[in-house]
């Protein structure tokens, strides 16, 4: 009853920072509120004793990718006015959204609902000592790979870079 | 381990990727689009996660470890990216690039 109550707890305020970075004006304020979002959502993460996830969502997403997103912020102009206007077609867009998330609530159903057993909780098993042999046991060359797409991620990057430098040339 | 945790972390998933959805949809600049993009990825790597507490399996969390990386390449890319555009089009307005509609 503690992890449902805590999930739900740091669920609604997900989503109040959601919906917060849908509606704000400022793109500063909706950096912030995602990152209040990514820090609630590895709090529901260390409640469910998933403890690696919830390290890697705050070390890598609130502490790399939404650092690096607020400093592209700094460097770009906030009095453009395309982060007031929203898009004209508001209704549709917003009943589409909807649509969506209702076809997908449908298409689960009640995910418990076939009275499958789950398994008792493992200990240790996303603990950091029991996650690392696991993955390195099973997803190894999976690790390898990723680490080639974040090569190529930094080559994509750089050949951006040269592009803006060539055109200030 | 009470189902009904899971039942509320897969409806949670489910309205984050909508409310993620509707930015997309509704915002027209660049930069907050990426934001709401990250919202969708958050859902889903909510799901995986969802998926391997309840299975008590490695694979939903490698999963969200993968794509972990995956979203700071995408991030790393897209910024530079999005610093170019507003350079030379003064504007993040995706309304202002007729030739991005593919």
């Amino acid at each position: 009853m503690t992890i449902f109550f805590l999930v739900a707890l740091f669920g609604l305020v997900a989503v109040l920072f959601a919906l917060l970075v849908v509606a704000s004006r400022q793109p500063m304020r909706a950096a912030l509120a995602l990152v209040a979002h990514m820090i609630s959502l590895a709090a529901i993460y260390a409640a469910l004793d998933v403890h690696v996830v919830a390290l890697f969502q705050v070390l890598v997403y609130v502490g790399a990718v939404m650092v690096f997103m607020v400093y592209t912020i700094m460097l770009l102009d906030d009095r453009d006015p395309s982060y007031a206007r929203p898009y004209a077609h508001r209704v549709p867009a917003a009943l589409a959204a909807l649509a969506v998330g209702v076809a997908l609530l449908w298409a689960m159903g009640s995910p418990t609902a076939g009275g499958v057993n789950a398994p008792a909780p493992i200990e240790g098993l996303f603990g950091f000592r029991g996650f690392a042999l696991g993955f390195m046991k099973q997803y190894a060359w999976h690790f390898e790979l990723a680490t080639v797409l974040l090569l190529v991620g930094i080559v994509a990057a750089w050949a951006a870079v040269r592009e803006a430098v060539r055109d200030r040339a | 381990m009470n189902p009904a945790v899971y039942d509320l972390l897969i409806g949670l998933a489910v309205v984050l990727f909508a409310i993620g959805l509707a930015g997309v949809a509704l915002r027209r600049n660049a930069l907050v689009m990426v934001m709401c993009l990250e919202l969708m990825i958050n859902a889903v790597v909510l799901s995986f996660v969802a998926g391997a507490w309840r299975t008590q399996t490695l694979g939903g969390a490698a999963m969200s470890f993968f794509i972990f990386v995956a979203v700071t390449c995408e991030v790393a890319l897209a910024m530079a990216l999005l610093v170019l555009l507003s350079r030379r089009r003064g504007s993040l307005d995706l309304g202002s690039a007729p030739e991005l509609k593919g």
